[in-house]
């Protein structure tokens, strides 16, 4: 069933490209040798890697805080775009915590990230049965050093891409 | 009578002794004693001759017995071991008279003697006696364990533990275990598992896999049962875990996103646990089987760590409510809390005190942690580590030792167990294969 709701997502997705962004991708991987653009590749703007990289899929917070600053909001704001013009998508955001802090604490802390991205893409418009949230605390650093450097890139909430439904 | 008094009567009691020679009469001894509460500054010297072996297929076990015994004292910084070179006398038979002249030669203010026998059935007996030296005196009755010869570690463990209670006059904790997670690969892609050892890392079994993220296991009361924190379905869910078949199921909690922090009520038959809904964590009790869920707290903030008073009366708990996590105590059945951490810092993970007078706490100040303990109306703290990280303490059964991980700094950092006493002396690693952390010690066997 997935697969099939992914097949024929994929074919729209080529043809809404086609149509609203021509030419756009010149200078990115996945264009084919006739310059056609490979589906559910960076250069398909309705695909998860293009979200993630282009669209951008993570905002940072502050030490200790779940507040939203000015660029997370912009940030949020074209994810909240790109998930209303790609409605088959839905999303999981993870929350996340730098190593400061403590194990259950800082599972609460990646929670009230999480869901601080939530509330923001639902005002923006996403249907609240798309999106779910998730904390992995301290448990997922994706920069591994033990100072400011890593730990500003590790105090995250990251929007998760995904073409089946969500599971509760 | 603190023990550095009671040392220092042992001292004066030695030098008097020395000095009258032979003079000094058993009677008139101080009977052979150790006060924990203010930690050892001289630790008592003991000696544990080898075990005798009563048939000849005992004879490895006897050995092996006698060196875990001596582990066990030896890791308390309480004791000393005479090593044996030093020894004069030999011991060989179990029944024959103590050479108190010649261990009293070699300082052993205590001396442990024992024998093992392996039976017909496999089974082993394991007998000991505790001398006091200087008194030249048995201390207790001679005693004997038997079980099968897999269990010798525990017999002995059990040796240990008879000796350490007839010394401090409190119960022990060496035939104890601790479940903890086990860790293994790089800091971005740590991979996790729950393990089960002995408190002194013997004995390891691994009771899940490391295809789910595993965090913060709790020993039941009961030593039987396991509450732990999966990512099992995606999501971080309680889950419960019987030790003897490895059997696991999700905890039935209230609708919210996800649950953590469980720890079990005194009795063993309910859990208080944190559920998170719409980013909001709030404090939940509800039966280990499912069913009589109730709400313990209602903020906008974090309420989470909860942890049972030994009455069952009473929960301690982490809240940013303030600003920033400080301790709170509130009746176990919610209500009204009041806060009991009060000085500069962060306090988490509080965990209240088998003997019910002392609550743990990690506390994070000027970009250290710190294990501490305060009495539980948040009097009298007193931090017993600093490190780059240390966090999540577990008392041993009889409440005067903690055990906590301490994770090492930068890309390579990794985790381990340590232990300490709630005096702050005697810090030391626990044996684990491998880097570990999250660990919850069992009761006394």
């Amino acid at each position: 069933m997935k697969q099939i709701t992914k097949v024929a997502f994929l074919v729209l997705a080529l043809g809404a490209s086609a149509c609203t962004n021509p030419g756009r991708f010149d200078n990115m991987g996945g264009a084919g040798a006739g310059g056609a653009i490979v589906p559910g590749s960076a250069a398909d703007p309705s695909s998860p890697v293009y979200f993630q990289q282009t669209v951008g899929d993570r905002v940072l917070f502050e030490v200790d805080q779940s507040t939203l600053g000015a660029d997370a909001r912009d940030l949020l704001v074209k994810q909240a775009a790109w998930l209303m013009e790609n409605p088959d998508f839905t999303a999981i955001i993870e929350g996340h915590a730098d190593e400061q802090g403590t194990r259950e604490y800082n599972l609460a802390l990646g929670a009230r990230r999480a869901s601080a991205v939530l509330n923001y893409l639902i005002d923006r418009g996403v249907a609240p049965n798309r999106l779910r949230t998730v904390s992995y605390g301290k448990e997922r650093p994706i920069e591994i050093c033990s100072d400011e450097a890593c730990y500003s890139q590790n105090r995250r909430a990251v929007t998760v891409i995904s073409a089946g439904g969500l599971t509760s | 009578m603190s023990l550095h008094k009671t040392l220092n009567l042992a001292r004066k009691l030695l030098l008097v002794a020395l000095a009258g020679l032979a003079f000094a009469a058993p009677a008139q001894s101080e009977p052979l004693r150790i006060e924990i509460t203010e930690g050892v500054i001289e630790p008592l010297p003991f000696a544990v001759p080898n075990f005798q072996a009563e048939n000849a297929s005992a004879g490895e076990m006897a050995q092996s017995i006698a060196r875990v015994v001596a582990a066990d004292l030896a890791g308390t910084g309480l004791f000393r071991e005479i090593p044996s070179s030093a020894f004069i006398s030999t011991v060989t038979s179990f029944s024959s008279p103590v050479q108190y002249a010649d261990w009293k030669a070699i300082n052993a203010q205590a001396l442990i003697t024992g024998a093992v026998s392996v039976g017909t059935n496999g089974k082993i007996t394991v007998k000991f006696r505790v001398f006091d030296v200087f008194s030249q005196g048995q201390l207790g009755e001679g005693l004997q364990f038997a079980g099968s010869a897999g269990s010798w570690r525990r017999m002995a463990h059990k040796v240990a533990d008879a000796v350490y209670s007839r010394i401090t006059g409190e119960s022990a904790y060496f035939d104890s275990r601790v479940v903890f997670v086990s860790e293994s690969g790089p800091k971005n892609a740590r991979q996790k598992r729950l393990a089960i050892m002995d408190y002194d890392g013997a004995n390891l079994q691994f009771l899940t896999d490391s295809s789910a993220l595993v965090l913060s296991p709790r020993f039941s009361p009961t030593g039987d049962r396991v509450l732990y924190t999966s990512y099992e379905t995606g999501f971080p869910q309680i889950f419960l875990l019987e030790i003897a078949n490895v059997g696991r199921s999700a905890l039935p909690t209230p609708n919210g996103n996800m649950s953590f922090a469980p720890r079990f009520s005194p009795d063993g038959n309910e859990v208080v646990f944190s559920l998170e809904n719409g980013g909001n964590t709030d404090i939940y009790r509800m039966n280990v089987g499912g069913g009589g869920a109730q709400r313990l707290t209602s903020a906008p903030s974090i309420e989470t760590g909860p942890s049972f008073s030994p009455d069952g009366s009473q929960i301690v708990f982490t809240s940013d409510r303030s600003g920033t996590p400080q301790l709170y105590v509130m009746s176990a059945n919610g209500g009204a809390a009041r806060r009991i951490s009060n000085g500069a810092g962060r306090y988490n993970t509080p965990v209240w005190s088998p003997r019910g007078d002392l609550i743990a706490f990690t506390k994070q100040n000027a970009g250290r942690f710190h294990i501490g303990v305060m009495r539980t109306d948040g009097s009298e703290e007193r931090l017993l580590t600093a490190s780059f990280l240390d966090e999540g303490p577990t008392w041993s059964p009889n409440g005067r030792v903690i055990m906590f991980t301490r994770e090492s700094q930068g890309a390579s950092g990794a985790a381990a167990l340590y232990m300490v006493d709630i005096t702050g002396r005697n810090l030391r690693r626990v044996t684990t294969q491998g880097a570990a952390s999250d660990p919850s010690w069992s009761p006394l066997q």
